[in-house]
């Protein structure tokens, strides 16, 4: 497939894309700021200001940050269809992200081409349909369920899907840019390694890692070090 | 009002949510398919990408049914259905909501029964999560002008500016595997899955190199995950 230069100047879908995902964007940003004014209104059951204030000076430093992060993190992996719809339905780490890069990779398509905004917009489309649809259902067929969901046979399944995801998806990048991969790699497993507590802030090391692989990428580059398409030389 | 929070309103309001969520989703799937016909993408990629897509997301999606569970222990099953279903994870929610309920002095240990109470957290459930979307809805083209002039006029460097920011996360996912191998052997549970899928999509890519099976290229990625999370139960049985 053709790669084209990511250009500044908007194709007619690009724009079109803008156009649509800011409408369906403040929509929805509308509809979920309905939900707890709805509360409030049906249940007559106003908040008490301080006490959201109070909580809320608790999560959003931290979460308003990752958030902001997250956007410039994952806009160019996700592109402009794929970042108006991911940012709605949310998950991007553990679903939404690896969904779209896996079938970038698949579809041999590059993130910041137009097939690769296709390609990603369909994978993260698609994933977010199936994802609802399948938590819709689980929500209605609770009863039956739960008590397969919550069996300690299948725990372990359950508890190991990050890793089952990044062993295959790292298997995929790492082995095609091994040079660049292996900085990044120690750095974030020793640092695993000497403060474990950090795993519940792992969206945070994202762009840590993401700058140590850029500098380390724009060194080995500068060096004529890495070949043609940006994989490392065979 | 008597309130519950399993009140069928707000089983109504969170279908609503829900629905629209499926709406946009649709909506920006259609989009993308009449744009890959016009740039003579192939079909087979194209539908191989939906399907495989669809099945890569099954796992995960489970997985946020039983965070949708968990929570639900005290906020009933609307709130958290709606939460998960929008922008959202279950990592997220529940310190979120720890936290508005413990405001109001109430715990996460027992089913909110207070209508004040489950409106804090829905307001601060709400609040916490939106600066991402409100960014990308305000800057997303002005982000996306500012990147690809990093990437400037040289089309390799960019090229690999994006391989980049895609291990510096997959590096910071690697390392997380790492987190627990001071509790021993069943610390390095987490390490012997990932080294399985590995293993299973290197396979993968050996048939679909030497036998040419390409049908394989978009399946090996959900293939190896849901193979090492099936291997994860006999892994765990030996290691734990």
């Amino acid at each position: 497939m053709k790669e084209k230069q990511t250009s500044v100047a908007l194709s007619p879908y690009q724009r079109s894309v803008h156009l649509h995902g800011r409408i369906w964007g403040w929509t929805a940003l509308t509809l979920m700021l309905m939900v707890p004014l709805a509360i409030s209104v049906y249940f007559n059951a106003w908040p008490p200001l301080t006490a959201v204030f109070k909580a809320l000076l608790g999560v959003a430093p931290l979460y308003w940050t990752v958030g902001i992060i997250e956007v410039f993190t994952f806009v160019p992996m996700l592109g402009t269809g794929g970042s108006y719809l991911g940012f709605v339905t949310g998950n991007l780490t553990n679903l939404k992200v690896p969904a779209a890069l896996n079938a970038m990779e698949a579809a041999r398509v590059r993130a910041g081409t137009e097939e690769g905004d296709v390609i990603s917009t369909i994978a993260i489309a698609s994933s977010s349909i199936v994802t609802t649809v399948i938590i819709a259902l689980g929500v209605l067929l609770l009863g039956s369920l739960q008590p397969l969901l919550e069996s300690p046979a299948l725990k372990p399944a359950f508890d190991n899907i990050l890793p089952a995801m990044f062993g295959a998806l790292g298997m995929v990048f790492i082995s095609k840019n091994p040079k660049i991969a292996a900085a990044p790699l120690v750095f974030m497993v020793v640092l695993f390694l000497l403060v474990p507590s950090l795993s519940s802030s792992v969206s945070i090391l994202v762009p840590v890692g993401a700058a140590i692989a850029i500098g380390v990428a724009r060194v080995l580059y500068k060096k004529g070090l890495l070949g043609e398409g940006g994989k490392d030389s065979p | 009002m008597e309130f519950s929070v399993n009140h069928p309103v707000l089983y109504l309001i969170a279908g609503i949510v829900v629905a629209f969520v499926i709406a946009q989703s649709a909506f920006f799937l259609v989009k993308a398919l009449r744009q890959a016909r016009k740039l003579n993408m192939e079909a087979a990629v194209i539908r191989k990408t939906v399907f495989a897509s669809a099945l890569f997301s099954i796992a995960p999606a489970v997985s946020i049914l039983v965070g949708v569970i968990t929570l639900s222990q005290f906020l009933g099953l609307p709130l958290p259905w709606l939460r998960l279903s929008v922008l959202g994870a279950v990592t997220y929610e529940l310190p979120a909501a720890t936290l508005a309920a413990s405001t109001m002095g109430a715990t996460v240990t027992e089913t909110i029964t207070r209508a004040q109470t489950f409106s804090v957290i829905a307001w601060v459930m709400t609040a916490g999560i939106l600066s991402g979307l409100i960014l990308v809805l305000l800057g997303l083209k002005k982000i996306q002008g500012g990147m690809s002039r990093l990437g400037g006029k040289d089309r390799r460097w960019g090229q690999i500016l994006s391989d980049s920011l895609f291990l510096g996360m997959i590096s910071a996912f690697v390392g997380l595997l790492f987190a627990k191998v001071r509790l021993g052997l069943p610390g390095f549970i987490p390490i012997a899955v990932a080294l399985v899928s590995a293993l299973l999509m290197a396979v993968c890519g050996l048939l679909i190199k030497k036998l040419k099976w390409d049908w394989l290229t978009q399946y090996a990625m959900p293939i190896s995950m849901l193979g090492a999370m099936a291997l994860a139960i006999p892994i765990t049985a030996l290691m734990a």
